[in-house]
């Protein structure tokens, strides 16, 4: 009968705590003032000077490709680049934004998600993000190095200093880490200050949502007056005529929605877009999470339940010797 | 006293210094690690974070040491008495297991030197499943080592602490039971927040604690089997099989239920297809089916289950069946994106082996010297 | 090639030009062209032999005549005189002293001497619209008479965006159906020097070749020698840096204008516009004399679909960046853990001492418990 009442203390434990506290995570919601980008596959020229600027704004050494030092080679994200621009190419790769035997620039930085999955696996609360801005920052003065922030990242985007013996993760955090705090100053990110033809537009998220809508309405060859800076308040504006975009904003609903979002010609999944769903990994490992450790309620009623088994069993068998 | 007995002899035969060797070797590649970083020894990249060290050392690792686990539930939650011989060497194995995990887990942990962190209660996450895993294993290694002391004070004769420690024992059981359910559940919890990465045949979001759990329970009898059956072979003791067999008889029960829950999951997610695309992930879960299943046919047969060799072949099947499990699902099929690859390169490989070596050499040398292993003729 | 001091007393003479001067200007186009220095003596020869001088017919179609203005003022010492000695223009409506039907009846006299020897240069574009009528020199169209002229021609060079592909005038909506030379000579070799105005260096550079080497350069599939047009302005301009860093001038006049960043933002159209211009300059002048130099955005001028077809301040496609051109691919990462035999060696190893060391032990489990029974 021990075994018996082992399991009613446990099961009528399990469901009395699960009755009483769980309740499934949702995504989260944008912050409040969620700031973020538009990146515009369309509008890139593949100058890289974001890439520049961004390492400029971070302090971060050029990656060398081979041994003489000529210029920044960066090939992926990694403790030294934030921010890169690749190419995606097809065949000839002849016409820009074409999918068939074309090519076109694709930029990779931190997309500060909606509902981190970075944030959410964090042990020590090492990624956080920022209940006003949503901007999601790294701080290393709690962080041990388990790399789950990684494994976590649908985009890959945090990385590990592999090479230093101290290293850090790095990633994008707008420009607004301590130190540089751009956007706390008024000022926008980097990459998008220098971007010189808008395709990196910075702004708020909601504003940037609004000029994702309203490019994909375009025509294509419709003459469109694109902006450039701060889509809120653009410093200049370009004429130029509209491409056929394919009618996608990434990081509109992806995982629960991106504060940098995608639009371009070519379809995401060819350039290295995941395949999310539009619910987060992350809700569904807290609501697991959650449903068996809230405030331990459930752990605590096991082990009463497994020390009052375990006293009783060890007394019947051997009085009490192990 | 209770009635275990060391084991005697020499400790440096053969075997030993063989491993002895290993871990010297390992030992070189640990202090490049621990001068040079990890991107020097590693093959660990962007997109594969974790590579052996992780997930051999910790995620399987820890699960070959679950024989403690495994028969303190049998024991002292079940009241099988009859188990009580094989719980002390299971429990020592564990300690070495667990030991070895936490080892490779600092190996890996990218910011070592402030691992102190984590252990720090305002910088605590409790959304984190590693958090969970972090303490967890901590705690369960300290539980271990406050199980596995009675050797030590048995030996040592201090007779006063090891009746206090009695005292207090049936806590330490409970928790070393309940600790290990925790961690071993979320060690597959910490698959679902990598979403899309894991291959959709071992992505089974909110069932991934409760498979982890059983592949846990499943390898940790296994590991008691494997353990009493080369003890049996290495220090030519008496086979212990007509226990071990009826331990066979449980198992049958959680390998079915592990099965029956993968292929419900991957009914009820709509993945049945997947199964027969043969391609690689098609292969390594066929063949981790096919590992689970033998073990099922051995172990119903009551004549197969009371040969020895049986039941060892039974064992390795359902542990590498646990372990395949695990390493698909964090390593083989794990695909974090276009352009990424991961093999270990023979650094990070001598240095797990080099703990392996570490792990087993601590086995041989405490059961000789403490009061481990059962006299033969057991009651 | 030629040992023997060569006689330049009689170029001397004529060009009134110092043997160093000459021999430097020969050295300098060789230089442009790719050519080496013995390069530069054959041409030196070959200006220097009247005989070889080849007889030039010089059409002028729709156009300002900023091609022959241009050349006239060349910058080099004299080289007026150089070019047209260089050359015998046997016709030639701006230089022409004379007018009228005796000029036409030199210029029909000069092709059937020279038939198959002279060298046509067109410069402006032919309207082909309603036959041709839009312009007439002579009573006859540009049409009927770029055809005849290039039925027995040696060579012809289509000298000025006009000529090249039509130019200003073919700007939209073309209501003359002004068309480039190339395009109505169809089945002949158009060598093209487009810009508007053209570098008469690149006119030079590529007579000069002609005549030493009685053949024409490279060119590319729009006739354009390889040697003046091989490279987008964005390429070897010395703004480029800037463009590479982020530094960008955004408005005429603003700070990253005066400290000379790049013009992009401006609608620079360097980045797809073909043409030696940041090498060459213009016309010797020095001083970064051209439009980049003097902080004026390149608009395209020798480019076809990009000068006076875009819109001034547009921004232009990037051509110097496009694939493979130090891109990474998407999938292109920056280590990847490869596979390497000893690593697959010592992990099937390992496995394999585990896997053996548990078949050994069964088959002795097996042994045992023989014994036992």
């Amino acid at each position: 009968m021990k075994r018996r009442d082992f399991l009613k203390v446990t099961v009528g434990g399990t469901a009395a705590t699960l009755c009483t506290t769980a309740e499934a995570r949702s995504n989260l919601e944008p912050a409040p003032q969620a700031v973020g980008m538009l990146f515009d596959s369309t509008l890139c020229v593949g100058c890289k000077a974001c890439v520049s600027k961004c390492k400029q704004v971070n302090d971060m050494p050029p990656v060398i490709d081979g041994d003489e030092l000529g210029w920044d080679s960066a090939r992926d994200l990694s403790g030294d680049t934030l921010n890169v621009i690749k190419v995606y190419r097809e065949g000839e790769a002849k016409t820009k934004d074409a999918e068939i035997n074309g090519y076109c620039f694709e930029k990779q930085s931190c997309m500060h998600c909606v509902d981190p999955g970075c944030v959410s696996v964090c042990p020590c609360n090492a990624m956080r993000r920022d209940g006003l801005t949503g901007i999601v920052t790294h701080h290393p003065d709690v962080c041990i190095g388990c790399r789950y922030c990684m494994v976590s990242c649908p985009y890959n985007v945090p990385q590990f200093e592999y090479n230093e013996l101290f290293g850090q993760i790095q990633k994008c955090q707008m420009c607004n880490q301590a130190g540089v705090e751009r956007i706390d100053k008024g000022q926008m990110t980097g990459c998008a200050e220098v971007c010189p033809t808008g395709s990196t537009l910075f702004g708020s998220r909601e504003a940037l949502l609004q000029e994702a809508r309203r490019r994909m309405e375009l025509k294509p060859g419709e003459i469109y007056n694109y902006p450039r800076g701060d889509v809120r308040d653009p410093y200049s504006y370009h004429e130029k005529p509209a491409p056929t975009y394919k009618q996608h904003i990434w990081g509109e609903k992806e995982a629960g929605g991106t504060n940098v979002m995608h639009i371009s010609a070519v379809s995401f999944d060819k350039l290295g877009m995941p395949p999310l769903q539009e619910r987060s990994a992350a809700s569904i490992a807290e609501t697991v999470q959650h449903s068996v450790y809230s405030y331990l309620a459930l752990p605590a009623l096991a082990l009463a339940g497994l020390s009052y088994t375990v006293r009783k069993n060890t007394r019947d068998d051997n009085g009490g010797e192990q | 006293m209770s009635n275990h007995q060391a084991l005697g002899g020499r400790i440096f035969t053969g075997p030993f210094i063989v491993l002895l060797v290993v871990f010297v070797i390992g030992c070189v590649f640990m202090v490049e690690r621990f001068t040079e970083g990890m991107g020097a020894v590693s093959n660990l990249n962007g997109g594969f974070a974790w590579g052996i060290w992780v997930v051999y050392d910790v995620v399987v690792g820890t699960a070959f040491a679950c024989g403690g686990y495994a028969l303190a539930f049998m024991v002292y939650v079940f009241n099988k008495g009859q188990y009580h011989p094989l719980v002390r060497p299971a429990v020592l194995a564990s300690l070495l297991g667990y030991a070895m995990g936490g080892f490779g887990a600092f190996f890996d942990m990218g910011r070592f030197w402030q691992f102190y962190e984590i252990f720090i209660p305002g910088n605590w996450n409790f959304n984190s499943v590693m958090l969970e895993v972090g303490l967890c294993v901590t705690a369960y290694i300290f539980v271990l080592t406050l199980e596995f002391a009675p050797a030590l004070l048995e030996k040592l004769g201090l007779d006063g602490l090891l009746k206090a420690l009695n005292k207090v024992l049936f806590l330490l059981i409970a928790l070393g039971v309940l600790l290990p359910t925790m961690h071993q559940s979320s060690l597959g919890s910490l698959l679902i927040a990598a979403g899309h990465k894991v291959h959709p045949l071992w992505q089974s979001l909110h069932m991934q604690p409760v498979l982890a759990l059983l592949t846990a329970l499943i390898m940790g009898f296994s590991i008691v089997i494997f353990e009493a059956s080369t003890s049996a072979v290495g220090f030519g003791r008496e086979s212990e099989s007509p226990l071990l067999a009826k331990l066979g008889k449980v198992i049958i029960g959680l390998l079915v239920a592990f099965l029956v829950i993968r292929l419900i999951v991957l009914m009820t997610q709509g993945k049945l297809g997947l199964i027969f695309g043969f391609d690689f992930a098609s292969l390594m879960f066929l063949l981790e089916m096919a590992l689970f299943v033998i073990p099922v046919f051995i172990l119903l047969s009551p004549a197969r289950r009371g040969r020895g060799s049986q039941l060892l072949i039974a064992a390795v099947s359902m542990l590498m069946a646990g372990a395949l499990y695990r390493f698909s699902a964090f390593l083989f099929t794990y695909n974090p994106g276009p352009g990424y690859s991961y093999f270990p390169s023979v650094a990070e490989i001598m240095i797990t082996l080099g703990i392996i070596a570490l792990e087993l050499m601590a086995y041989l040398v405490l059961v000789k010297t403490l009061p481990v292993l059962h006299p033969e003729k057991h009651a | 090639m030629v040992e023997k001091e060569l006689d330049f007393s009689e170029v001397e003479k004529r060009l009134g030009v110092s043997r160093r001067t000459f021999l430097k200007f020969c050295t300098g186009v060789a230089a442009s062209l790719g050519l080496s220095t013995h390069a530069a003596i054959a041409m030196a020869a070959a200006v220097a032999d009247p005989k070889r001088r080849p007889p030039v017919i010089w059409l002028h179609g729709q156009e300002c005549t900023g091609p022959t203005e241009a050349l006239l003022r060349s910058e080099q010492p004299s080289l007026e005189h150089l070019i047209l000695d260089l050359i015998s223009v046997d016709y030639h409506q701006t230089l022409d002293a004379g007018a009228g039907h005796q000029v036409e009846a030199v210029k029909k006299k000069a092709m059937q001497d020279n038939k198959g020897k002279y060298l046509l240069v067109i410069e402006g574009a032919i309207p082909i619209k309603d036959n041709g009528i839009y312009c007439k020199i002579a009573g006859e169209t540009m049409l009927d008479i770029t055809n005849e002229a290039a039925e027995h021609a040696a060579a012809i060079v289509a000298f000025g965006s006009c000529a090249s592909w039509g130019g200003v005038q073919s700007a939209s909506p073309n209501p003359t159906g002004a068309t480039g030379a190339p395009q109505v000579l169809k089945d002949k070799t158009v060598v093209t020097i487009p810009g508007c105005p053209p570098n008469p260096a690149n006119f030079i550079g590529t007579v000069l070749f002609f005549v030493t080497y009685g053949k024409l350069p490279p060119i590319d599939d729009k006739g354009r020698p390889k040697w003046a047009y091989g490279r987008l302005i964005h390429e070897n301009c010395y703004r480029r840096p800037h463009f590479d860093a982020g530094r960008f001038a955004n408005e005429f006049g603003d700070e990253g204008h005066r400290k000379g960043y790049c013009l992009y933002k401006l609608g620079c159209k360097g980045p797809e516009t073909y043409n030696n211009c940041p090498s060459l300059e213009y016309n010797n002048i020095g001083g970064g004399v051209w439009p980049v130099g003097v902080g004026h955005p390149c608009f395209g001028c020798s480019e076809k679909g990009v000068g006076f077809d875009k819109p001034m301040f547009s921004l232009a496609d990037v051509k110097t960046h496009t694939p493979p051109n130090m891109f990474p691919a998407i999938e292109q990462r920056e280590a990847s853990g490869g596979l390497t035999a000893g690593a697959a060696a010592l992990a099937g190893a390992a496995a394999g001492a585990a896997l053996g060391a548990a078949a050994m032990g069964a088959k002795k489990l097996d042994a045992k418990e023989g014994d036992q029974d």
